[in-house]
């Protein structure tokens, strides 16, 4: 089966529009829309355009490794890949963590929520947001940010900035971390370290207090246009702690249809090929996942920000909770169903990880010193962490030489193909249907992608190579028209 | 207390020649420089406009895709610039978020792109860029004592 838009029935008389690479996301995208004659859209693709490999690049590695190599599959999250695939290792050298190495764990987790979050939204997502999504592309971004609202531009990179501090704590470096490894952490935090932390924590919670009601305001202003754009019924998925709260670093796969309704829950994700596999489309490389139980056409699900605050039965962070209460409630429950509501959660979610990261100074664990374990071995583990984006898995298998021999990664940008694919449908009908494209109009499809915060590949980057082009072609392949926007972001014919 | 120099590079040490910005940092590293400091991370991004506090000058480093071989130095200002993608954020953009958040004017920065030509993952760096790498750190010699 293909879903509504997918694929065209006869493409061979439609012309062609390409945005690539899809900007402000992480990693290279882009997406194909045929249109007739009228523009009438008939078919929308977000393709993945850069192959990972890195399984394979693990393989023949010492598992001890890994936690420290898979930072480099992402500059944006390194740490969630850090701290998944240490937990998936955990599980190999048969440790249960001690009280001081999970927390200093989640420590470093609740930073890097809070970093990625404040960037995502601060300096991606919100020139959208304040300028309008068809505005002009000259101000469309953070430095325009800066220029028109100073405050909030600065708030934005003090609140990442602090979220970098925690991991430079934590992990021991500022990038390429070590702090975590297989059976706990090799890192102390020192009564110094803690101090200086706890010195601008309470800036941090009221400034992702605002951050919530700065969307909330911008969601009063937009209120129908925001509950609209890109709208669609989804199944979620993330992980929950025993108790039903809100877990972003451990806990069991929890499942909800749209209507609230669960497909199942606590199940230990150290068996997730059970509930969840991958289908193949040969116009992607990306995969889609989908729940077993419902299949690849019913089965496919969100993840990430708005899937975990619907679907937990609480947040353990009072602030947070009580955001997460008015939230649901919003417009009879709508706003918690829009794909816009995506920015909404994910600033509770940062207000809960400042929260969290208060929490956690306060505790006395956290100066402890007693940082390792170690068990059994064993030879396969799954580690699973609900990483700013989603849900994201690690699966290793490690031989008698402590080889890895075979690994698997699903990424949450992986679990929301399917579900990125019918937000940009939506948009692609509400909005290009029947018009003349413009680049304002194209980048309504780069804000419902966005929504996602997705991270489509690797950190590699070069001078000079980042340009967005938007092509139109006839059936043939013959250029209509052609519209570039160079790395400046100057825009040409 | 800051050191007066600040190199800044970026890139991510899995991708062959991105690897030419953290490389040329972890060289001057092993000189241990007096009154240099270098700092990398994957990509260019917004705090680090507070990196450039209280320095007397920024050398920007990374890997260059388009850049003359075996590197180009330029000198740059703050540039209200639309640095649209997450890893597209550049120097120019990121001196423009310092005015922003500190007092003007910014501490006078170049930028040094070092010409690579193999971007792939798991990839070591090329003998090319290895050889245009030897250049810049001679180059930077010069650079730091004037």
């Amino acid at each position: 089966m293909t879903f509504e838009l997918e694929t065209a029935t006869h493409p061979e008389n439609l012309k062609r529009i390409a945005i690539e690479p899809v900007s402000r996301v992480e990693g290279h995208g882009k997406v194909t829309i045929l249109l007739d004659e009228d523009h009438k859209v008939h078919q929308v693709r977000l393709h993945i355009v850069e192959f990972r490999g890195f399984e394979k690049f693990i393989q023949g590695r010492p598992y001890w490794e890994v936690p420290v190599m898979v930072q480099r599959l992402c500059g944006i999250c390194p740490v969630s890949h850090h701290l998944a695939a240490s937990k998936a290792l955990d599980m190999v050298v048969g440790a249960k963590l001690t009280p001081t190495a999970e927390k200093l764990r989640r420590l470093m987790h609740a930073g890097q929520i809070l970093q990625s979050h404040a960037l995502h939204f601060f300096h991606l997502s919100s020139p959208d947001l304040i300028f309008g999504f068809g505005s002009a592309v000259a101000e469309r971004n953070v430095v325009g940010i800066a220029a028109a609202y100073p405050e909030v531009a600065k708030k934005g990179v003090l609140l990442r900035k602090f979220g970098q501090e925690v991991i430079r704590h934590t992990a021991g470096k500022r990038v390429h971390g070590t702090g975590s490894v297989p059976g706990g952490v090799n890192k102390a935090l020192t009564l110094e370290e803690r101090d200086l932390l706890l010195k601008d924590i309470y800036q941090m919670v009221v400034w992702g207090r605002e951050a919530v009601q700065m969307i909330r305001g911008l969601f009063e202003k937009n209120l129908a246009e925001y509950n609209a754009f890109g709208r669609f019924r989804s199944h979620s998925m993330s992980l929950v702690r025993a108790d039903g709260a809100l877990d972003l670093y451990h806990g069991g796969l929890r499942a909800r249809d749209a209507d609230g309704k669960l497909i199942f829950d606590h199940f230990n994700y150290e068996h997730y090929w059970e509930v969840i596999s991958e289908d193949v489309k040969p116009w992607s490389y990306m995969k889609f996942p989908f729940m077993k139980s419902l299949g690849p056409d019913e089965g496919w699900y969100r993840v990430g920000p708005l899937a975990r605050v619907t679907n937990c039965d609480f947040i353990p962070t009072p602030l947070a909770d009580r955001e997460r209460e008015i939230f649901l409630a919003y417009d009879a429950g709508r706003v918690s169903g829009a794909t816009l509501g995506y920015h909404w959660a994910r600033m509770i979610e940062m207000l809960h990880a400042a929260e969290t990261i208060k929490d956690l100074l306060h505790d006395e664990d956290i100066l402890g010193t007693d940082l390792m374990a170690r068990g059994e071995r064993a030879q396969r583990g799954v580690g699973v962490i609900e990483a700013p984006r989603g849900t994201l898995i690690h699966h290793y298998r490690v031989n008698e030489d402590d080889q890895v021999v075979r690994a698997n990664l699903i990424v949450s940008t992986t679990h929301n193909n399917q579900a990125m694919n019918e937000a940009i449908r939506q948009v692609a009908k509400q909005y290009l249907d029947g018009k003349k494209i413009t680049e304002g109009l194209l980048n309504h499809i780069e804000v419902a992608i966005r929504c996602f915060d997705p991270c489509l590949s690797c950190a590699t980057h070069a001078l000079g190579r980042m340009p967005l082009e938007v092509s139109l072609e006839d059936a043939e392949g013959k250029l209509l028209d052609r519209m570039v926007k160079d790395e400046h972001g100057v825009c040409s014919e | 207390m800051k050191a007066p120099v600040l190199i800044f590079s970026w890139g991510n040490p899995s991708r062959g020649d991105d690897a030419l910005g953290p490389l040329f940092a972890e060289r001057l590293l092993s000189l241990n420089l007096p009154g240099v400091e270098c700092l990398t991370d994957f990509q260019l991004q917004v705090e680090h406009a507070l990196d450039l506090k209280g320095r007397e000058r920024v050398l920007f480093v990374d890997a260059s895709f388009s850049a003359p071989p075996p590197f180009s130095i330029s000198s740059i200002s703050p540039d209200r610039d639309a640095s649209f993608t997450t890893h597209a954020m550049t120097p120019q953009a990121i001196l423009h978020t310092y005015c922003q958040l500190e007092a003007p004017p910014p501490p006078p920065a170049w930028l040094l792109a070092i010409r690579g030509e193999c971007f792939e993952l798991g990839e070591p760096i090329s003998l090319m860029a290895e050889q245009n790498l030897a250049a810049a750190l001679e180059w930077f010699e010069g650079w730091l004592m004037n």
